[in-house]
């Protein structure tokens, strides 16, 4: 959106500032746009305003250099503008009715003191974008488009929908936000297990979303960024801390989860080496200092449950049965089918296939498709071979990737099935 | 300020276990005391039960001429059962009132916006 939109003539006069003020857009884009919705009650003005203040910046930086705040300067020309802009605007009207639709109270727009209180404004806009009154797809749209700052057309490539449609999909949301009044604040503590909910699961969502587009490294990017500013801003908040946990552990397992060719390992056939310790240590220390918080939510206990992975050299020395003890406790608070699949998985590992098997065929999980690989899987353990067989090709029918088909055609375990036909 | 309407549907045909005397007068004792808050807080506009759906009557124009029909309207298994009109700041504020309305009938609520008149 930004080279596109915003520059001025299309020339690469000064390339390198405008890789810079691109950098600066994904960065302080969120930021800006939630100091300006506070202070002008508008969320299209605040856009508006943002965006025409980046466009001044891309002539005058150049010239002038970097200002020494970038995203201060970026906030104080976005309100100055748009000051400017309703003005003009309010001319012969009562004076910003109109707008004042998310302002907390009738504070002169012009004045709001947001030193301070930024960080507070990001928080804000998370709760009214993730408002449960949205749906899940306005939620996760309207959260890109303001926090991430993404534009509609790559909101839409990012979940490969037609930009028209995410278009009005995003024009909707705001008009609902309006219309109903969904209002610009932090949840009060008695509210927050309501509307806590959406908000993980958008950031969850955009960590895990679909199919592995050119937009995908990005969206996982923009999950683990906003986690760590929720992390920051709610630090009393367990379940926020054990989301952020969680993101980091799978995602130090990015670069061994699939070959070049884009197939998948299984997590007991990854190169562990290749795990980023980094993102390890972080994800466990968060694990580590939330564990005498009370009773763990199914965030932390999943981001317990990659720990405990993390922490094995090999997969013979992972501790299942502390897996097994923690799954008991995801399934106590989130008793769903798959949580169920991944227990008897982990429950096969110490009791062996038998057992797990006899768990999985209680499932009914048919249209699922690591439903199918897991009993494929345990068949095979089981050298039931023509059982497994089916199963894979059931699996395989139903994987949604190429990769996924490809891996599980070949019985999930290429290398096993060559060696035996050899 | 803004105005909802919060609704309560009821589903034709839908059988629920019938209330005791006790119960009845418990429940109608907790609705007044909600009520009685919404009043005392400015927040009640109007509030209503409806009678049962097939009560109603829809009067349409039809070429010109009146057309008078027994009711409902709509076609649909769910009606309105009953409403209230009220005043908030803003949907959480309407959202606050509509759990203390389903907590207190055991019923979901739905909060819908008025267009404001003045705008």
């Amino acid at each position: 959106m930004f080279g596109a939109d915003v520059h001025p003539d299309g020339s690469a006069a000064f390339p390198v500032g405008e890789t810079v003020v691109s950098r600066i857009f994904r960065e302080e884009y969120g930021r800006s746009v939630a100091s300006l919705i506070r202070a002008f009650g508008d969320i299209d003005a605040a856009e508006d305003a943002v965006q025409e203040a980046f466009a001044v910046a891309l002539r005058k930086w150049p010239g002038d250099g970097l200002p020494p705040n970038p995203g201060g300067w970026i906030t104080t020309t976005a309100r100055n503008l748009a000051i400017d802009r309703q003005r003009r605007e309010a001319r012969g009207r009562e004076l910003l009715r109109e707008v004042a639709v998310l302002l907390p109270q009738k504070d002169d727009p012009g004045t709001a003191k947001e030193v301070g209180a930024v960080e507070d404004d990001r928080l804000r806009l998370i709760f009214t974008c993730c408002h449960p009154a949205l749906s899940t797809e306005a939620q996760v749209a309207l959260t890109l488009r303001l926090l991430g700052g993404l534009s509609t057309e790559e909101v839409a490539r990012s979940f490969v929908v037609a930009e028209a449609t995410m278009a009005q999909r995003i024009v909707r949301a705001k008009r609902k936000i309006k219309a109903a009044r969904i209002p610009y604040r932090i949840p009060e503590v008695h509210e927050l297990p309501d509307r806590l909910r959406p908000v993980l699961a958008v950031v969850y969502l955009l960590y895990n979303a679909g199919p592995p587009t050119p937009a995908e490294p990005d969206l996982r990017r923009q999950a683990i960024r906003l986690a760590r500013v929720l992390s920051t801003l709610m630090p009393n908040e367990p379940e926020v801390a054990g989301l952020l946990a969680l993101l980091l552990l799978t995602e130090s397992r990015r670069a061994s989860r699939s070959r070049p060719d884009g197939s998948l390992v299984l997590l007991g056939e990854q190169d562990r080496t290749r795990w980023d310790r980094a993102l390890i240590e972080e994800g466990q220390a968060i694990v580590r200092r939330y564990r005498r918080h009370g009773p763990p939510g199914p965030y932390m206990l999943q981001a317990a449950i990659n720990a405990v992975h993390a922490d094995a050299a090999t997969v013979q020395q992972t501790d299942w049965s502390q897996i097994v003890a923690l799954y008991d406790q995801l399934f106590a608070v989130s008793p769903t089918p798959v949580v169920a699949l991944n227990r008897a998985i982990a429950i096969g590992e110490v009791q062996g296939p038998t057992a797990a098997l006899r768990l999985v065929n209680e499932l009914d999980l048919g249209d699922y498709y690591p439903f199918h690989a897991t009993r494929a899987d345990l068949l095979w353990r089981l050298g039931r071979a023509d059982e497994a067989a089916a199963a894979y090709e059931r699996a395989a029918a139903l994987a949604p990737t190429k990769a996924e088909r490809d891996f599980l055609k070949l019985g999930g375990r290429a290398d096993v099935i060559k060696e035996a036909g050899r | 300020m803004a105005h909802y309407l919060l609704s309560v549907h009821s589903v034709a045909g839908e059988i629920r276990e019938p209330m005791t005397d006790d119960e009845m007068k418990e429940s109608f004792r907790q609705i007044g005391i909600l009520e009685a808050e919404m009043k005392s807080s400015h927040s009640l506009v109007l509030s209503g039960r409806l009678h049962e759906p097939d009560t109603a009557t829809v009067v349409r124009i039809s070429n010109g001429e009146v057309l008078t029909t027994d009711g409902p309207f709509a076609e649909s298994k769910e009606h309105l059962g009953g409403f209230y009109i009220i005043e908030a700041d803003n949907l959480d504020a309407a959202l606050a009132w509509a759990t203390k309305v389903s907590k207190t009938i055991k019923r979901p609520i739905e909060v819908w916006p008025f267009v404001d008149v003045r705008s």
